[in-house]
C-alpha cells in the first residue's frame, strides 16, 4: 500500500478530494445559511410537520409493501436460473435509470382515470391520483428497484454450502427462506432497505406529476420544500435541513447497525 | 494490469478537457451570436419559443417556470438576461429591490375554466363547488393560482368556500395544470386562455363572466447585471411591437389591459 505514492497516489488523493468538497459543500451550506432559530421556527409552522408526517407516513407504508414483496422477489431472482432471468432483472431494474417524471407520466398513463386500468380501478373504487395512496405508488415504484437489487445481491453472495444443507436437513425452501436466508443476509437487506427508503423520503417529481400537491394530503417535503423555495427561502433551508439530517440518521443507523460494509456495494458480507 | 487504472484516470482526464474546452467554444461562439437567457412564465412557452425562432440580434435560451420560481431564483442571484412574469407584481418587486431594471407591462391574458375536452360535466363556475368535482389550481404565489383564488373570493362565502374544498391540486406552474386535465385526473381548472388553446385537443375553456375575470398583466423587465443588457432590450422592444408581439398574438395573448 505504501508503494502507492508518486503522482498516481497524489491523483488519486486529488480526486477524493475533489468529490468531497462538491459532494458535502451543498449539504453543508444547507445548515451554514439556516440559523438554528429558523430551522426551529419553520418547524412550528403547520405546514411543515404536515409534510413532515406525510412524508415519514407515506415512505413508511411504502417501505413496507416493497419489503414485503420484494424480498421473496429477490430470494428468487438470486436462487433460481431461468429463461430470461437476465430480462426480469433488467425490467426490474428500469426505473433506477428512468427520469422520475417519466416515471409520473407512465403511472398516470397506467394507473390514472384515462389510463390502462382506469376503468377497473375506479370501478374497485380505487383513486389513486391526489390522494396519498398515490404518493405511496409513486414512492413504491421508484424506491423498489434499490431494494430488490440490493437484497438479490445479498443473497446471491450466502454461502451455497449454507442453503444445501438447510435443504438436505429437510428444511423447505419457505424454511430456508426464512431461517437461513433473510439472517444472513440481514445486513444487506437492512442495506438496501436504508436506500430505498432515502430514495423514497427524496421523491419528487413522480409524486408531482402522479398525485399532485395539496398540503396534509400528497405535499410530502420535497414538495413543500419547492413550494417554500418561491416566497420563503429560509423556510425551504430550514425544511431542507430537517431532511438532510433525517436521511444522514437512516444512513448513519443502518451502518451502524448492519456493520461497516453494508452499503460498500454488492457484497452484503462485506 | 498497473496500466489500467492509469488509462482510465488520463481517459477521465480527457473528458474533462473535452468538457471544459466546449464550454470554452460556446463562450467563443458567443462572441458573434450573443445568448441571450430568458426565464418566463411557464405560459409563456409557446409565444416565447416562436418569437425566440425570429429575434434575429441574440440566439435565445429559455428557462420556462413558475414566475414565483424564476424570481426566487433571481432573488438567489441567478441571472438572466430577461425576465417576464405572469403577472406585475412579481417584477414591481424585483425592481424594488434592485434586482431588474424597471419593468414594463407587454401582455395581457384570460383566465378560464378549463375542462378535459371528453366528459363534458363542467359548464360555469357553479359546477366548480359541486361536491366531489376534483379541481387543480396553481399553489398560491404562482400568478395562475392567485388569478384562481382572486375570482373564487368573489363569490359568496358558501360557494368559495365549496370550490376551495374541491381543489385536490395545487401545481407550481400552468404545465401542471394542463397535465392533470389532460389526463383526466382532474375534473376542472383554472387556466389562462392561452394555455388552452395550445392544449385544445385534450382541454376546453369555459369563459368566466366579465365581473369575475381579474385583470391579467404580464410584465417583463432586463436583469440587472445581465450579459447581454442590450439584446435583451431589443428583446423586449420586439414584444411591445415587431416580431415578438405577433408572437404573442399568434399564441392568443391580448394587448396589456388599459390601466384605470
Amino acid at each position: 500500500m505504501k508503494r502507492r505514492g508518486g503522482w498516481f497516489g497524489a491523483a488519486l488523493v486529488g480526486c477524493l478530494a475533489v468529490a468531497l468538497a462538491f459532494l458535502t459543500l451543498p449539504l453543508a451550506a444547507i445548515f451554514l445559511q439556516s440559523s438554528p432559530g429558523d430551522l426551529l421556527g419553520s418547524l412550528d409552522e403547520p405546514g411543515a410537520l404536515d409534510a413532515l408526517g406525510l412524508s415519514l407516513q407515506a415512505t413508511g407504508i411504502a417501505l413496507a409493501l416493497i419489503v414485503a414483496v420484494g424480498t421473496p422477489a429477490a430470494w428468487l431472482l438470486a436462487t433460481r436460473h431461468f429463461r430470461g432471468r437476465a430480462l426480469v432483472v433488467t425490467l426490474v431494474e428500469l426505473p433506477l435509470v428512468v427520469p422520475p417524471a417519466v416515471a409520473g407520466v407512465g403511472l398516470l398513463a397506467a394507473l390514472g382515470p384515462s389510463g390502462l386500468l382506469g376503468e377497473p380501478l375506479e370501478r374497485a373504487g380505487l383513486d389513486l391520483v391526489f390522494q396519498t395512496a398515490g404518493v405511496v405508488v409513486a414512492l413504491t415504484f421508484v424506491a423498489s428497484p434499490f431494494y430488490i437489487r440490493q437484497a438479490q445481491a445479498a443473497f446471491s453472495a450466502l454461502d451455497p454450502t449454507l442453503l444445501e444443507a438447510s435443504r438436505t436437513l429437510g428444511a423447505s425452501e419457505a424454511r430456508t427462506f426464512a431461517r437461513i436466508g433473510v439472517p444472513n443476509a440481514l445486513p444487506g437487506l437492512l442495506a438496501g432497505g436504508a436506500l430505498a427508503w432515502g430514495r423514497a423520503l427524496g421523491e419528487f417529481g413522480a409524486t408531482l406529476v402522479f398525485a399532485g400537491s395539496l398540503s396534509g394530503v400528497t405535499q410530502t417535503a420535497p414538495l413543500a420544500i419547492y413550494e417554500r423555495f418561491s416566497d420563503d427561502f429560509s423556510g425551504a433551508l430550514a425544511l431542507s435541513a430537517v431532511l438532510v439530517a433525517v436521511s444522514g440518521a437512516i444512513l448513519l443507523g443502518v451502518k451502524l447497525v448492519s456493520g461497516p460494509g453494508a452499503l460498500g456495494g454488492a457484497g452484503a458480507r462485506g | 494490469m498497473r496500466a489500467r487504472p492509469v488509462r482510465a484516470v488520463a481517459a477521465l482526464a480527457a473528458g474533462l478537457a473535452l468538457v471544459l474546452g466546449g464550454c470554452g467554444g460556446d463562450e467563443g461562439e458567443g462572441a458573434d451570436a450573443p445568448r441571450l437567457t430568458v426565464s418566463a412564465a411557464t405560459s409563456l412557452t409557446n409565444a416565447f419559443e416562436d418569437y425566440g425562432e425570429r429575434f434575429e440580434p441574440a440566439t435565445a435560451r429559455f428557462n420556462f417556470a413558475g414566475s414565483d420560481e424564476l424570481a426566487a431564483q433571481i432573488r438567489q442571484g441567478v441571472k438572466p438576461d430577461v425576465y417576464a412574469a405572469a403577472n406585475t407584481k412579481l417584477p414591481d418587486q424585483l425592481f424594488e429591490e434592485g434586482k431588474v431594471e424597471k419593468p414594463v407591462t407587454f401582455a395581457g391574458n384570460r383566465l378560464v375554466i378549463a375542462a378535459p375536452r371528453d366528459p363534458g360535466e363542467v359548464s360555469g363556475l357553479d359546477d366548480l363547488a359541486k361536491p366531489g368535482l376534483k379541481l387543480a389550481i396553481g399553489a398560491e404565489g404562482v400568478p395562475v393560482g392567485d388569478y384562481a383564488r382572486e375570482v373564487i373570493g368573489r363569490q359568496p362565502e358558501t360557494k368559495a368556500r365549496a370550490i376551495l374544498a374541491n381543489v385536490r391540486s395545487e401545481e407550481p406552474d400552468v404545465g401542471g395544470v394542463v397535465g392533470k386535465l389532460a389526463q383526466g385526473a382532474a375534473d376542472a381548472g383554472l387556466l389562462y386562455i392561452t394555455d388552452v388553446t395550445a392544449a385544445k385537443d385534450d382541454v376546453r375553456a369555459i369563459e368566466l363572466p366579465d365581473e369575475l375575470q381579474p385583470s391579467v398583466e404580464y410584465g417583463v423587465a432586463v436583469v440587472k447585471g445581465a450579459k447581454e443588457p442590450e439584446a435583451a432590450r431589443r428583446f423586449i422592444d420586439g414584444l411591445l411591437e415587431g416580431a415578438g408581439l405577433r408572437a404573442m398574438r399568434r399564441a392568443g395573448f391580448e394587448p396589456p389591459p388599459a390601466s384605470p
